[in-house]
């Protein structure tokens, strides 16, 4: 079947397999590898995209559901060159170590501060429950996180 | 030294490509014409393969081939080598086929392989492919496996034992004897998980016309892996290329050298085309290693007045099915040696059985030995204090070695070598308010409301090693490290390493050491690691032992550097060679620092050799390798402080303190980043973390629905503090500090539930620490 996805902000269709998953749309056919893949039970969100500006498990979503939808990926996070806000974040508290989790996080943390733009720490924690990490105890993607909210504020 | 950016928490050179998407993991890399491998799996834990029909699945769309055991045997892959057989101890090392020929030993054992143009048709035939088992008896724990009737694995193995290996030092017949306290446990220290976000994946291109392979593959030491293919893979060590891209976390998981990166070869070469397999999660909890899994019987002797006299017991330690690249070190040579921990012990005796059962095999996670270790002596010491009566932190330092800093020897027989354990405690107990603490948690007493603190004072033994240590313990390698360091023309330079780092953030901390070192601005300088045709040969990142013993070589190399940078510069300034000085980047004469040159103006001249000293060789480039003449041994306290839910069982971290001592600190941001990581696994352990069989060898806990991979909201904020105390041996004075957190927050959390529980009378209670668990001990049931 055909699909039609824009993603970060750019049109693209293609035949796919009904089966196929979002996550392979990105990753196979349009070769944005970005977006990891670090299970299959949609437990770990190391493959969270955003669509339609809502955070989503693109391992959790065939592509023929993001048919017209517009998604964005990591790859399309930062604009005309510059991070985003919480991706120097990321940067700048340390909140990554082999970097696998991140884009997922980054996305999550991006629809967390969509909805909760002055989050708590409790928030930020709650609010990262469906994203796995193993390197960073999560300690520093709070404080990015936290970092970034004030920032964005401002 | 003039120490600007050693030491300085600058932000890692690593982030730009993760944070962008940019970076490229196996999984993220494809080349023309390549197919995709699935891996037909076992569901018996133990079973002989009657037959095996793998026609319709040839036939299926998309299907390039279908292969067995047998045919990877006849092509003239042999079975996966087992790299460290520990000396003295009767090792069997039955033989460990890639794919099982004709007995599968554990759920998720290759059976088949099947290869197809994309990974969907590869997996749909290898749902296809019908093996007919006849099911066999099966073993999961390693003590019953011991014992008369169970069934047996590998024939060589009677009763299913591996290996018996015994660590001895001092009399402890005699200090039981006379001991006036005795107190005893038997732990299960269980089976782990290691969760490495990434799954593993290789990547193998044969090419025919030259008899060459490259693998791109999820290894945390790429040489090795080059150097263990060759052994089994039938394809000499000098046309094997392995490259580790980007590696998205290991804990030692992505050690060993596995089947799936033989057959990734072999079929690559079978069908003349690059072929690529990539685990799913639950593929990586059944094939990937798991960690820990020891039966520990101990105990701990001392006298009234709070001394420890001696440490003793028994470890049946679960090998799984087959013996993995590092196996048998890790509950023997990183464990039993370290059985003192930090304190004066005279007399340890410890017999470890090593077991084979039908699980998957288990190998080095994350601390490796030391939890192990660690939680006996940290969890007995505290069982000790209570029998005493005393504070489990006034115990601690009555038994503390003194302060060294030139070699301690303890019973074990390793020489620690240097240590200041009392002022850890101290800063820890200060940062946590302890005194205000226990006051509190007698306050919340009366109120019915249980708080425990728990404490674990722990010294670990990392930086693997020296060499010769390694050859004397049966390690089938080296373990010194190599470091070139290459300026170009432009006064760029490159630093190349035989580490590999997967997130430690080596490619930051080993510039800032050329930078500091050399007076080059630490942008000018690229750190490249992981791929075997282009770095050194070196042994890899694990055992914390990339900057203890990388940064000698990188040391090694600089000093070569500098010494020939002296003479180039002596003979432009016309000096003389003994009257030259190097500092903040520059050549100069001594006592006349305005004749000086820069260091991008030697690497310049050096390159281009024009007006040059005659004999003298061009290019600036340094390789140097370097041997340690010891392991590394960092040490500190940490404090744990949980609230336990009466009603419900559930245990809430409130605080946790970590004070540690590295040595001399590269970068602290990064330092702390790997404290934080390790405490977070190890509280895993404590509290929520367990893999999990059935009677018939089924993992229970097969994907990450079902196993506990802590998250964000289970956490406080850590509170971390430091201190330091310099090692001699490497010339930066840095220890490891990669596996600390993991060693130390396991037995602190537990010590901290069991002195929360000391008002219900609960002694013991098997991890992890689940509401359940704990609900029960409070009950007594």
């Amino acid at each position: 079947m055909k699909v039609s996805i824009t993603v970060n902000g750019k049109p693209t269709s293609a035949e796919v397999e009904p089966r196929q998953l979002l996550v392979y749309y990105l990753r196979e056919t349009l070769g944005l590898t970005g977006t990891n893949i670090g299970c299959d039970t949609s437990q770990c969100g190391a493959c969270t995209v955003l669509m339609d500006g809502h955070a989503v498990k693109s391992c959790t979503v065939l592509a023929a559901q993001a048919d017209g939808a517009s998604v964005t990926t990591i790859e399309g996070l930062a604009q005309n060159g510059n991070l985003h806000p919480i991706q120097t974040a990321f940067w700048e508290k340390h909140g990554l170590q082999c970097g696998f989790c991140t884009p997922g996080m980054i996305m999550t943390a991006v629809d967390l501060l969509r909805r909760n733009p002055n989050p708590s720490e409790a928030d930020i924690r709650q609010g990262l429950d469906g994203n796995l990490c193993r390197c960073t105890g999560y300690q520093n993607i709070v404080a990015a996180v936290k970092e970034a909210a004030g920032k964005m504020k401002a | 030294m003039a120490s600007r950016i050693f030491g300085s928490g600058i932000k890692r050179r690593e982030d730009p490509r993760l944070i962008t998407g940019q970076a490229k993991y196996t999984d993220d890399l494809s080349l023309p014409g390549m197919a995709h491998l699935a891996v037909v799996r076992s569901p018996y834990a133990h079973a002989k393969i009657k037959s095996l029909n793998t026609k319709k699945a040839e036939n299926m769309p998309g299907v390039l081939g279908v292969f067995t055991g047998q045919q990877m045997k006849d092509a003239g892959f042999g079975g996966i080598p087992c790299a460290w057989v520990v000396p003295d101890s009767d090792t069997k090392t039955p033989a460990y086929p890639p794919i099982a020929v004709d007995t599968v030993r554990y759920v998720g054992n290759a059976v088949a392989i099947v290869v197809a143009t994309d990974r969907y048709a590869a997996r749909d035939a290898a749902e296809a492919v019908v093996v007919d088992y006849e099911p066999l008896g099966v073993t999961t724990d390693a003590y019953k496996a011991t014992q008369p009737g169970a069934p047996q694995l590998h024939p060589e193995a009677h009763n299913n034992i591996c290996f018996h290996w015994k660590v001895h030092g001092g009399d402890t017949d005699a200090a039981f004897k006379s001991a006036e306290v005795v107190v005893k446990d038997k732990i299960i220290n269980q089976r782990l998980i290691p969760n490495a976000m990434e799954p593993r994946a290789a990547l193998a291109q044969y090419n025919s016309g030259i008899g060459e392979v490259t693998l791109w593959v999820t290894s945390q030491n790429p040489h090795i892996a080059r150097f263990l293919l060759s052994l089994d893979t039938g394809i000499p060590e000098h046309k094997i290329r392995v490259i580790a891209p980007e590696v998205g976390g290991g804990f030692g998981s992505k050690i060993p050298h596995y089947p799936e990166d033989s057959m990734a070869i072999f079929a690559s070469k079978m069908l003349n085309r690059p072929v690529k397999w990539t685990e799913t999660r639950s593929e990586n909890y059944r094939a990937t290693i798991h960690g820990r899994d020891h039966i520990q019987e101990v105990e701990l002797c001392g006298t009234k007045d709070g001394k420890i006299t001696g440490l003793r017991g028994t470890v049946w330690a679960n090998m799984g099915a087959y013996l993995s690249t590092a196996s048998t070190g890790i509950p023997t040579i990183l464990h039993g040696l370290m059985l003192s921990g930090t304190y004066d012990i005279k007399n340890i005796h410890e017999d470890v059985y090593g077991v084979f059962t039908n699980t998957t095999p288990v190998d080095a996670y994350r601390g490796a030995g030391r939890p192990e270790a660690t939680f006996i002596v940290e969890t007995l010491v505290d069982k000790f204090a209570r029998a005493v009566k005393m504070d489990p932190a006034d115990v601690r330092r009555r038994n503390f070695i003194p302060k060294f800093d030139n070699g301690h020897a303890v019973a074990t027989g390793l020489i620690y070598d240097t240590g200041n354990y009392e002022p850890a405690l101290d800063k820890a107990l200060q940062i946590a308010d302890y005194k205000g603490l226990r006051k509190q948690q007698a306050d919340l007493r009366k109120q019915g409301k249980y708080m425990g603190i728990g404490l674990c004072t722990y010294a670990e033994i990392c930086g693997l090693g020296p060499s010769q240590v390694a050859g004397a313990v049966g390690f089938g390698g080296g373990l010194w490290e190599s470091a070139i360091v290459r300026f170009h023309p432009s006064g760029k330079v490159n630093v190349l390493v035989g580490i590999s780092p997967h997130g430690q953030g080596e490619e930051t901390t080993f510039a800032q050491i050329i930078a500091d070192q050399l007076g080059v601005p630490v942008d000018d300088v690229e750190v490249l690691h992981g791929d075997t045709d282009q770095t050194p040969m070196g042994w890899g990142t694990y055992g914390s032992r990339s900057t203890a013993v990388g940064s000698g070589a990188l040391m090694g190399a600089v000093n070569k550097i500098k010494e020939k940078g002296k003479i180039v510069a002596a003979h432009l300034l016309e000096a003389s060679v003994d009257d030259m000085d190097f500092a903040d980047g520059k050549f100069f004469v001594k006592g006349s620092p305005d004749k000086s040159k820069t260091i991008q103006d030697i690497a310049l001249m050096a390159n281009v050799a024009w007006n040059y000293p005659k004999g003298l060789e061009p290019g600036m480039e340094a390789s140097a390798f370097f041997d340690p003449p010891n392991f590394v041994y960092p040490f500190g306290a940490h404090i744990a402080v949980v609230e336990v839910d009466a009603e419900t069982g559930e245990v809430t971290l409130k605080r946790y303190i970590a004070v540690d001592d590295c040595g001399k600190v590269i970068n602290p941001m990064i330092v702390e980043g790997q404290i934080h990581g390790g405490i977070a696994q190890g509280v895993g352990q404590a509290l929520w973390e367990g893999a999990a069989y059935d009677e018939n060898g089924q993992l229970l806990t097969g994907t990450m629905m079902d196993y506990a991979v802590p998250k964000a909201e289970y956490f406080p904020a850590f509170e971390l503090g430091m201190t330091e105390t310099a090692t001699n041996v490497n010339p930066l004075g840095v220890k490891g500090i990669g596996e600390t957190g993991t060693i130390a927050s396991t037995p602190a959390v537990y010590n901290a539930v069991m002195d929360a529980l000391a008002p219900r009378g609960v002694t013991k209670i098997d991890m992890p620490l689940t509401p359940e668990r704990v609900w029960r001990a409070m009950q007594g049931k």
